[in-house]
């Protein structure tokens, strides 16, 4: 028991099953009600996985450059080019060679979002430019050059297939939740199965000494940022999926924020080093459980901000120990062993 | 130590001249392709439009000079403007509701300054979290767009010097646009000749080396977010003078025009490196891509694409210079 309290996913689960708690209470227990209609799932809580997805592959992205002590705060306007692109190719805008083949439109938003990902990763490992500053031309750019693939409109589309992408069903669960947990495998095999793990954390706590130590730096930050870029085009067809369709000035507008935000509760330091994954998708959880509980509750949504304000406040000062030596002070010893 | 700072202050001074170069170039240019956008009117319209955003740039210089960033100015601007609207439209008088948003906007900057410094938190998520609490608490006052229409308001708005050209055609200037000005040059003269300002490059150069000196870092860590506080609530003012109107979610995303007017104008992220008229150079170098793209009756999102053209454009160069710099201290 004492092992698990000490583990990474430890605080976040704490906070997830705590909000997840408040909210059967408040509802009387009918949040927690799944009901089988059609042979799926349907439930606040499978909404919560389902909407939640596109911000666990954002998360998984995420986590990976934040522990090399890096930002990405272009994966919205990623996703905006992938959502953008996909969309172009299935509506026989762009490339109508390829007859709107959705599997093809897929795998060339994947390319076009892998290939964002190199070019931070360019400006990043090989320029060394500072990670916001890098990711702030694309995340200028990105959009215009969605709304250059849409030709400034906003694609809407009919197809099923690939509709399928976010409102499908496998075995009686939605599709996007398969999409996050291939993506978490996958990750997960990269990092704890290959020395690629150690490699990122050893970056972010010194790269320098890390490349005296004989890791490819350069190399291996390309390749995150490649794979961070791989996960912004995945949620960005999750997305447009969802809205069936591509709109270029709104998708995942300030979604680098929440994608942030996740790996933060998560309990990843955003200088770098130790990471979880696990940690990083529970983190997403939350964040997708504030704001459907805030929308079952009818509360205006607006004011989802200032409850993400707070939570961050609260973690930001949990997680500073000058902070936590402060309470401490002020409380005695008590609140030490009760803080542990 | 003194080799080091002149080469830094060389990659700002060489920074800033090929943004004034590219200012003028574009100009020129522009000039001699379009027919109307040689007049003086065209300069002065820059002004007019981006009043409030070089006030923005402004108070971001003296955040990035510390080596800080902070992304929730966007979110104290738009509550500004949807505060003051909202105080105005319940009869409240203008000389009451400014001073008195210019001090929430303070205190705001004074807040987060404060969390960073004493708890050590890295300054993205702190101003993170002001950001969302920012918009959020607009959402909270109102979610449509308030107009205003007090008559200080109005007055201040429309107030303007206008002549006419030999050329034919108005040009005019926007009282506002001196409110601006005046920010520049008080920041100027602030960041040059004050205690404060030799101590905010100190801070931003080397934080510890400031500390052992004897500088009050405290001081110039908090006072930055609170001057930038001040400054994104003054560009709120302006900005809801330009618009007359307040509305939750305008200027999404103006936190990041202003940080890259600054590293176009020569500031440096990593501190100890900039100028504000640097700043006031990015943002019109911004402007003017955006009449440029107006005049060739371009979609509006070639501009943003442009200027991340430029932006990276900037930060290559910086790069290179600094480059050249390590080797030849290596060597």
């Amino acid at each position: 028991m004492k092992k698990f309290k000490n583990r990474m996913e430890f605080r976040p689960l704490l906070s997830l099953v705590a909000i997840l708690l408040i909210c059967g209470i408040l509802s009387g227990g009918s949040f927690f009600k799944l009901q089988i209609v059609d042979g799926h799932l349907y439930g606040r809580l499978i909404d919560i996985l389902r909407n939640g997805s596109k911000y666990m592959v954002l998360a998984i992205g995420m986590t990976m450059v934040l522990a090399t002590g890096g930002t990405d705060i272009s994966v919205g306007s990623v996703m905006a080019i992938s959502g953008a692109l996909a969309c172009s190719i299935v509506d026989g805008r762009i490339l109508p060679g390829l007859g709107g083949n959705v599997l093809a439109a897929v795998l060339i938003a994947l390319a076009a979002g892998a290939l964002c990902g190199a070019w931070n990763g360019f400006l990043v490992a090989k320029l060394k430019v500072q990670p916001i500053v890098a990711t702030m031309i694309l995340m200028t750019a990105g959009r215009g050059i969605a709304q250059l693939i849409a030709d400034g409109k906003i694609v809407t589309i009919t197809s099923d297939s690939y509709y399928y992408i976010s409102g499908g069903y496998i075995l009686g669960l939605p599709v996007p939740m398969y999409i996050a947990a291939i993506m978490l495998v996958l990750a997960l095999v990269m990092t704890r199965k290959t020395a690629f793990g150690l490699a990122v954390e050893a970056i972010g706590i010194n790269s320098n000494s890390a490349r005296l130590a004989g890791i490819q730096v350069e190399r291996n930050t390309w390749l995150i940022y490649i794979f961070c870029g791989l996960c912004a085009a995945i949620a960005g067809l999750i997305e447009s999926a969802g809205i069936k369709g591509a709109d270029c000035n709104n998708c995942g507008l300030m979604i680098e924020m929440d994608g942030i935000l996740a790996v933060a509760i998560g309990g990843t330091s955003l200088s770098g080093g130790r990471f979880s994954l696990i940690s990083s998708i529970i983190g997403a959880l939350v964040v997708q459980t504030i704001t459907t509980m805030i929308l079952a509750f009818g509360v205006a949504p607006e004011i989802i901000r200032v409850f993400k304000a707070l939570i961050v406040i609260v973690i930001c000062l949990a997680q500073s120990p000058a902070f936590v030596a402060k309470v401490r002070g002020a409380f005695g010893k008590k609140k030490a062993v009760a803080g542990r | 130590m003194k080799t080091t700072t002149k080469r830094k202050r060389g990659i700002s001074n060489i920074s800033l001249l090929i943004a004034v170069a590219l200012l003028v170039v574009i100009y020129v240019a522009g000039a001699n392709i379009y027919d109307r956008f040689g007049r003086i009117s065209t300069i002065l319209n820059l002004f007019n439009d981006n009043a409030y955003l070089i006030v923005v740039a402004v108070g971001m210089t003296f955040v990035l000079l510390t080596g800080g960033i902070d992304i929730s100015v966007a979110s104290t601007l738009a509550f500004t403007g949807v505060f003051s609207a909202f105080l105005l439209e319940k009869g409240w008088s203008a000389g009451v509701v400014i001073p008195l948003v210019l001090a929430i906007g303070t205190f705001v900057g004074y807040l987060q300054g404060y969390v960073i410094h004493t708890f050590q938190i890295a300054p993205f998520l702190v101003t993170l979290a002001g950001q969302f609490l920012m918009r959020g608490m607009c959402a909270v006052i109102s979610t449509v767009s308030i107009p205003i229409n007090n008559g200080f308001f109005k007055a201040a708005a429309l107030g303007k010097i206008s002549w006419k050209m030999a050329s034919g055609g108005m040009a005019k200037l926007y009282y506002y646009v001196f409110v601006a000005l005046a920010v520049v040059l008080i920041a100027w003269y602030v960041l040059r000749y004050t205690r404060f300002g030799r101590s905010v490059y100190a801070v931003g150069s080397n934080e510890q080396s400031a500390q052992y000196m004897g500088l009050n870092v405290k001081q110039v860590k908090i006072g930055v977010y609170a001057i930038n506080g001040f400054c994104a609530a003054l560009g709120g003012i302006l900005f809801s003078l330009y618009t007359l109107a307040g509305y939750s979610l305008q200027n999404m995303g103006l936190e990041l025009d202003a940080i890259s007017s600054a590293v176009i104008g020569g500031t440096l992220l990593t501190g100890g490196v900039g100028t504000v008229i640097g700043s006031m150079v990015g943002v019109l170098i911004q402007g003017i891509i955006q009449t440029v793209v107006t005049y060739q009756n371009l979609n509006t999102w070639w501009t943003k694409v442009t200027i991340a053209a430029i932006l990276c454009f900037f930060i290559l160069i910086q790069r290179v210079i600094a480059l050249r710099a390590e080797k030849r201290k290596a060597s």
